[in-house]
């Protein structure tokens, strides 16, 4: 199967390597994680798996969640996803899956859900450089400018960038250096910032990119 | 595991075991590995704490010394593996844990300290004792048996007494 994994942020953090060089890692808590559900082309037209992270509460799990992990022999899951895959798999439902499955990884990519920021501008938003904050202008610092040419076409054309509502939406931040990886007590470490607050599901996925520099 | 209880565990690996007793205040001799091509050397780098910062892993501490009538200052990472020792030449007397305003002396008066003796208790000791909680309980039942006595009895005793007063009134 291809190699993927459910997980919980726990936060960021210094850590020192052997040469005492310092990285600034997040620590990831990485399953373990329960294949709920084997999934095949001549019932669900396709080949996927069904796994699930941490157990929810009996009395927050209602009865078709509690029935379907039942099957599997676990609790109701809490944050559940799907990999697709080519062919059939040799994982069964029930089985366990740790994050030892990562061992010799060298990057991931990792899908959380951003910070909200509720409703934002175009600054924070896309980027945007605003006007000036002198030389004439007023009151519009923080604008957009020129949202578009003026009689042709005689409306505003599609996609462009505004403000509104940004963050409190999934996230993949690609080809992340794994640090390492601790099957014992179910950690990884990854080298740098992870999408979502401390405590936030993410999806943990080998990265398809290769490492800089190098040509495909 | 709690969120915290894994965060320690995963710093504990990065700090150092043999942790430095120093304070504020302290004249001290930083030992600094540094690598010149693929031979390692001991650089000493010796001036006055003025500051500690952080905590874990992130925990540093700043040492400041004049160098031909200029001030400088460099910031260690304490749990650094660069750091080969560190060795208090002296101690003294400070009253605030940041010794910035040594920055606007000048000449002689930019070092003067109240010395202590070198054997002088760390100057929080009392402090540490009166600390509350779990955690200070147990860790004071550790060094009261590593040093071979018995808990001490007498704490207890006091907080009881606050308690007996409530249900008089």
């Amino acid at each position: 199967m291809p190699k993927m994994l459910l997980g919980e942020k726990v936060g960021m953090t210094q850590v020192f390597d052997e040469a005492g060089n310092v990285h600034g890692v997040t620590v990831i808590q990485l399953g373990p994680c329960h294949v709920l559900q084997v999934k095949t082309p001549e019932k669900d037209g396709y080949h996927a798996l069904q796994i699930g992270y941490k157990e929810k509460p009996k009395k927050q799990a209602n009865a078709p969640e509690t029935g379907h992990a039942k099957k599997a022999g676990v609790a109701a899951k809490r944050f559940v996803r799907e990999v697709r895959l080519g062919d059939a798999p040799a994982e069964a439902v029930g089985q366990e899956l740790t994050v030892a499955l990562f061992e010799g990884v060298a990057a991931v990519d990792i899908v959380g859900t951003m910070k909200g920021r509720g409703f934002s501008g175009v600054m924070k938003r896309h980027g945007f450089s605003g006007l000036e904050t002198t030389h004439g202008v007023q009151r519009k610092h923080r604008a957009p400018g020129s949202i578009g040419p003026s009689q042709f076409p005689g409306h505003v054309r599609k996609n462009i960038r505004m403000n509104g509502q940004y963050g409190n939406s999934p996230k993949t931040s690609r080809n992340i250096k794994v640090y390492s990886i601790d099957p014992e007590s179910n950690l990884m470490l990854v080298e740098g910032p992870v999408p979502g607050a401390n405590g936030g599901f993410v999806l943990v996925r080998e990265t398809k990119k290769l490492p800089k520099g190098t040509k495909r | 595991m709690s969120m915290n209880r894994i965060m320690e565990k995963v710093e504990a690996k990065s700090l150092r075991a043999d942790r430095f007793e120093f304070e504020i205040g302290d004249s001290v001799e930083v030992q600094v590995r540094i690598l010149e091509g693929d031979k390692e050397r001991i650089q000493p780098f010796a001036g006055l704490v003025i500051a500690r910062s952080g905590s874990g892993t992130r925990e540093m501490f700043t040492v400041r010394r004049i160098v031909e009538g200029e001030g400088v200052e460099r910031s260690f990472p304490l749990n650094s593996p660069k750091i080969a020792g560190l060795v208090v030449t002296r101690k003294a007397k400070v009253r605030r844990a940041k010794l910035y305003f040594l920055r606007d002396r000048v000449g002689k008066r930019a070092f003067r300290l109240k010395e202590r003796p070198m054997n002088a208790p760390p100057a929080d000791a009392e402090k540490k004792k009166s600390r509350k909680g779990k955690r200070a309980k147990a860790e004071l039942a550790a060094a009261a048996e590593a040093s071979g006595k018995a808990p001490a009895k007498k704490e207890k005793k006091e907080r009881k007494k606050p308690a007996a007063k409530k249900t008089t009134k």
